[in-house]
């Protein structure tokens, strides 16, 4: 039996993940540890809340800003370069350096943001959109992809309490 | 010989790791998994992975860039 199967019920590990952020690179560590604990036979659950929620919906178009990511270096001609933020806030850079960092990801064998998510529908995470952000920022469920549960703070707290491992990011 | 291969060269952590487990679910109790990957990491992830699920590392090698894995499916 696997250890995962050996725990004092019997039951196996689980771990929620409250996603609150929504662009390119902070989408990367909640699908990321999501979809490798689900491997690893641990029960997911991720609650999808404020900027967090859109990575629900069913087209996806994550963009990363350099505007005032001072730790956001990117390969450039043998250095890493960040970029100074009166030219990050000019029209259309936000653009550019999406588009770099996606070209990167594909160039180095990286998922996408699309892949880990169908992953992680495929292994069934348990993937909760906070109603709350739904109304707040006015989604409809039918905006967001197929297999997904509306929910609360109450349902997210029923997961967190029986969990082994519960992280914000 | 392995029972099945999966080249997962070229993929970046967590992907590996995804694809081996997608691929051990299909497989009988037992049967082993040849694994080849470049992404350096592998090598503690996959021992991570197979001290976590119960699944049985049978043979590890690396041949210049590319780390091989042998994994055998448990219950």
């Amino acid at each position: 039996m696997s250890p995962q199967g050996d725990g004092a019920a019997n039951a196996p590990k689980s771990m929620t993940i409250i996603v609150t952020k929504g662009t390119l690179d902070w989408a990367y560590p909640p699908f990321i540890l999501g979809t490798t604990a689900a491997a690893m036979g641990v029960d997911v659950t991720m609650f999808f809340t404020f900027y967090g929620l859109p990575l629900l919906l069913k087209k996806l178009d994550l963009q990363v800003s350099p505007l005032g990511n001072a730790a956001m270096k990117m390969p450039m001609m043998g250095m890493h370069m960040a970029m100074p933020n009166i030219i990050g806030m000019l029209p259309g850079v936000d653009a550019m350096a999406s588009k770099m960092m996606k070209n990167m990801i594909a160039k180095k064998g990286v998922a996408s943001i699309e892949d880990l998510r169908d992953m992680s529908v495929e292994c069934d995470i348990n993937m909760i959109a906070c109603q709350m952000t739904m109304d707040l920022f006015e989604y409809k469920l039918e905006d967001m992809i197929p297999g997904i549960k509306l929910g609360g703070a109450a349902t997210y707290m029923e997961n967190a309490l029986k969990s082994d491992i519960n992280l914000y990011i | 010989m392995a029972d099945q291969v999966l080249d997962a060269k070229g993929l970046n952590c967590p992907l590996p790791i995804i694809k081996t487990k997608k691929l051990l679910n299909s497989m009988a109790t037992g049967a082993t998994l040849e694994v080849l990957a470049t992404d350096p990491g592998s090598v503690a992830d996959f021992a991570a992975f197979c001290r976590t699920t119960g699944n049985e590392m049978v043979e590890q090698s690396q041949d210049g860039s590319v780390y091989r894995f042998i994994i055998r499916r448990a219950v």
